[in-house]
């Protein structure tokens, strides 16, 4: 019996390069006569761009080039936006700013030198005339009487204004018996993936090919958007996404960077490499969240929660990057999460304000409606004087009602809530907390429960939701051998699906681990495929290649039959790597025989093609919906505000789990990026658009000695959508932790009144709260 | 600019090179002499992914001059062990999951690798906070404690 892998806890196969220092990420890789490139950014968050003086940084030591936007703004495509929505107003977004600079960090030139030194001593020689105008860093204000226009040619900030509908939320309110409101800011955050971005161009003049090695998550949509921003044919150009060091969505998008440092390569004739600094990662990569909300909930004395209304103004920034205006969207969609809330209503209005674009940041849009549901949830609770954990249980769907239609026009999948509610309430101890919070509250210790129950949409998505393809491609190409190679359309870069896509195949094949590898990244190797985003890795790309895995079997089979002398097609089985006739066990041939065969094609049925691979592009019927519970204990010091966990548990339900490894390290690693939301993390600009935290001194990502020993248990809930069951795991934690957290400090702190504090909960905001109250 | 001859030795090889006497130390590995598995995530001494060992002790080699290692040892990830003969750390980082994308994991060991020479046994606290220097976000932290936990075991079961 061959070894299964599936379910088990297989150690990563990446892991070799990574952990002994081999691996190669973008600024690791060297071409013969390259060159460096470093970029001129704006000091200023709205200015006119008089002048540019380059003439001291051409003649400066090493530099070969310099240009400004007027010198490549017909080369150069503008940067782009995929989503759509009606009326969206979309302005020109050049590579390197032309007449205007908006926001503190845009691309104004690009220096060209012979080393990493030279390029940036010469960025301090270019002196750019700036006519600074006012900026408009607050979104409300933005959108207030007499603000300044980012974008003359609107008249308005208002880059879209999206709503979404279900029931009838005026019935909802006339029948509330208690109303329940509450503002709520999402603030900024920023990625801070550790290895920032970085690109390396090389054009090679014989073949008319375009070589870019860059940091994304998504080189098949790149290559196509490079293409036309460039003026190539798409099959010129190559996107190499080599070692990716972290993205949480910053690196789902396309940068001017991108497309400038190919341009450099081609009209310069030698390969350039940019390596973006720390300080330029916090200016110019997308930032994530950025929504100010108020909500509205209709409920009932028992806690039976009618309907919700949302207003929301979501923080544009000053261009659209790839995904911009359709993250709310998301938020939108989930607006009703995990509850059997019948009537809906949604709208958000997308403000450009002199600030690096929003965009995806691990959950894009869903951790956004998580928070502002759990603590509409909590306040409920508060409100009506009733338990959290009751509350959400009374308005939870039941199992036999999946898949189940929501108000916001989803169906999901599958799902159990009250069970995950269940498992984390015991392993918590709830009810002996919930006593123990009461005899510390007498004694002056303000120790709170913060419940969070999620639903998320992964698995994105099915084509029709997505502004392109939401299917996944996979290859599995068995070599001559034996050996299968496997093309993922996918492009992980961390996540593990090098083992996970190995563990899937080998289970199938019936042959080992290490007979498998999963290539990935690399538009000349990789057919067309779409990404690694939105949870959609292992329940897409993992179901394409479990499809093509079935299409190899089938015709290894049908070649089995052949060279074993059957007929019937239907009387051989395959085993453990074997394949024999189920009524003469003793006629079998290994997988590796039948490869080999397929190959030398001595003898093949009757209209059969030589080789043996497939390709499969899986299309799926319906995003997944994974869920769970999240409880976060912590006791907050009233002298001085902080926060201290005394527990963190999760209970997920993610669907059929591939390795639990995996699972709980994209668990650990959700949640910690949920904390830093919760406790840490903030982009803050100051009145004239500078940004103040834009260096690590000063933007505090979580620590090891900030986080909490989590502890993770899982329910098992399959989904219909794919044969696999999987749902997706990558952004559960941060979906689910952020408002646990807060729902904790907060029901500390409930003694004093206190409601609502926004985040993130530093000592000196919960110090000052404690004062207040 | 004027240049000024060094002598380093790295991994147990002897280097000896003209450099300008601005060149970060973690440029002079990875550029001057090519080993690319010590990162930058920062250039400011704030993440940790540059982390080297400098005659034993782990620093980092974004503000460091190289001139100011002239005459140094210094070990990178790529000194420490090699796939087939892992040292034990990168062997619990392996079956642990104690990494993701593997940016600061090289930098993450070597930081290990110190805190293991000062606490053979650590506590979870005294690992937290061996390694606050180093920022890792993909993995929560929980699996390097536990790989550095596993690798501590197994080092003190070889010295016995």
């Amino acid at each position: 019996m061959a070894k299964k892998f599936v379910g088990e806890r297989v150690p990563r196969v990446e892991d070799q390069r990574l952990i002994t220092g081999r691996s190669q990420y973008v600024d690791d890789i060297v071409r013969p006569r390259m060159v460096y490139a470093a970029i001129v950014r704006s000091i200023y968050a709205h200015a006119r761009l008089k002048g540019i003086n380059v003439e001291a940084a051409r003649r400066a030591p090493g530099v070969i080039a310099v240009f400004t936007g007027e010198d490549v703004r017909e080369a150069i495509g503008p940067v782009p936006v995929a989503s759509r929505l009606p009326d969206l107003k979309i302005p020109r977004h050049p590579v390197l700013a032309v007449e205007k600079v908006r926001y503190v960090g845009e691309p104004v030139a690009v220096v060209v030198a012979e080393d990493r030194y030279q390029a940036r001593d010469a960025v301090d020689l270019i002196e750019v005339e700036y006519e600074p105008l006012e900026a408009v860093v607050d979104p409300e204000r933005a959108i207030a009487e007499g603000a300044p226009i980012l974008h003359e040619e609107f008249g308005t900030n208002v880059a879209f204004v999206w709503q979404l509908s279900g029931g009838d939320i005026e019935r909802a309110f006339r029948d509330a018996e208690v109303v329940v409101s509450q503002r709520m800011v999402n603030q900024r955050v920023i990625p801070v993936a550790m290895e920032p971005r970085g690109v390396v161009a090389e054009y090679h003049p014989g073949e008319g090919q375009l070589t870019v090695w860059t940091s994304t998550q998504i080189p098949h949509l790149l290559r196509t958007q490079l293409a036309a921003m460039l003026g190539l044919a798409e099959n010129r150009v190559r996107v190499i996404a080599p070692e990716v060091g972290g993205g949480f969505g910053s690196k789902l998008n396309v940068y001017a960077e991108e497309a400038l440092v190919g341009y450099l390569a081609m009209r310069l004739g030698r390969p350039v490499k940019w390596i973006e600094t720390r300080r330029e990662n916090f200016l110019s990569t997308i930032h994530g969240r950025g929504q100010i909300a108020e909500v509205e909930a209709a409920v009932k004395r028992d806690g039976t929660v009618l309907g919700l209304r949302y207003k929301i103004i979501q923080d544009v920034g000053a261009y659209h990057q790839f995904f911009t205006p359709g993250v709310p969207t998301l938020t939108g969609l989930m607006a009703v999460g995990p509850y059997k809330i019948p009537h809906v209503h949604f709208e958000v209005t997308g403000v450009f304000t002199n600030k690096i674009a929003t965009d995806a940041y691990r959950g894009a849009g869903r951790p956004e409606a998580t928070y502002m549901l759990e603590r509409m949830m909590d306040r409920i609770a508060r409100e009506l004087g009733l338990d959290p954990a009751e509350v959400r249980m009374r308005n939870f769907p039941q199992p036999d009602e999946f898949p189940f239609p929501t108000a916001s026009g989803l169906a999901y999948d599958s799902g159990n809530y009250s069970q995950a509610l269940r498992r984390a309430l015991e392993l918590v101890g709830y009810e002996k907390l919930r006593r123990e919070q009461q005899v510390l509250r007498q004694q002056g210790r303000y120790l709170g429960i913060g419940i969070s129950t999620y639903v998320e949409i992964c698995a994105i998505g099915p084509s029709p939701a997505l502004p392109f393809g939401g299917w996944e491609s996979a290859t599995v190409r068995v070599e001559p051998t034996g050996k299968v190679t496997v093309l993922s359309g996918a492009s992980p870069h961390g996540q593990g699906q090098e083992t996970s896509f190995a563990q899937i195949v080998a289970d199938e094949l019936g042959v080992d681990l290490s007979d498998v590898r999963v290539i990935h990244g690399d538009t000349a190797i990789v057919q067309y495929g779409i990404g690694t985003f939105g949870s959609r890795a292992t329940a897409v790309g993992g179901t394409a290649v479990y499809g093509a895995v079935q299409k190899v079997k089938e015709k290894a089979t049908r070649l089995a039959a052949h060279l074993l002398g059957e007929e019937n097609v239907a009387n051989v089985a395959f085993e453990a790597g074997q394949f024999f006739l189920k009524d003469r066990p003793e006629r079998r041939l290994t997988f590796q025989e039948v490869a080999l065969a397929a190959y030398l094609a001595k003898s093949l049925p009757s209209g059969m093609e030589p080789g043996l691979e497939a390709s499969y592009f899986f299309e799926p019927s319906n995003f997944t919906f994974p869920f769970g519970a999240h409880i976060a204990v912590v006791e907050v010091d009233p002298e001085t505000g902080e926060v201290h966990f005394r527990r963190y548990v999760a209970v997920d339900d993610c669907g059929r789990v591939i390795n639990p490894m995996l699972v709980d390290g994209q668990v650990h690693g959700g949640i910690v990026q949920a904390l830093g939301q919760a406790l840490l993390e903030e982009a803050v600009y100051d009145e004239n658009g500078q940004l103040l935290t834009g260096e690590l001194t000063d933007y505090a990502i979580p620590k090891a000695t900030d986080v909490p020993w989590l502890e993770t248990d899982r329910t098992e809930t399959p989904s219909p959508v794919n044969p696999l069951g999987v749902k997706g795991v990558g952004e559960a934690g941060t979906i689910a932790a952020t408002p646990a957290i807060v729902n904790a400090v907060v029901d500390a702190l409930a003694p004093l009144g206190i409601r609502h504090l926004d985040m993130p909960l530093r000592p000196e905001k919960v110090w000052r709260a404690i004062r207040g109250a | 600019m004027t240049r000024t001859t060094i002598e380093v030795t790295i991994n147990g090889m002897r280097y000896r090179h003209e450099v300008e006497p601005r060149l970060l130390l973690v440029h002079y590995i990875r550029d001057v002499v090519g080993l690319t598995g010590t990162h930058i995530g920062c250039e400011t001494s704030l993440c940790g992914a540059c982390t080297v060992l400098l005659n034993g002790a782990a620093v980092k080699s974004c503000t460091l001059f190289a001139v100011q290692a002239d005459g140094a040892e210094i070990t990178t990830i790529e000194g420490l062990g090699e796939a087939g003969q892992l040292h034990p750390i990168q062997e619990g980082f392996w079956m642990k999951h104690g990494l993701q994308c593997g940016y600061c994991t090289p930098g993450m060991i070597l930081a290990a690798y110190q805190l293991l020479q000062r606490y053979p046994d650590p506590t979870e606290a005294q690992i937290r906070h061996g390694i606050e220097g180093n920022l890792c976000r993909c993995t929560g932290y929980q699996h390097i404690i536990e790989a550095i936990r596993y690798a501590a075991e197994k080092l003190r079961s070889q010295k016995v």
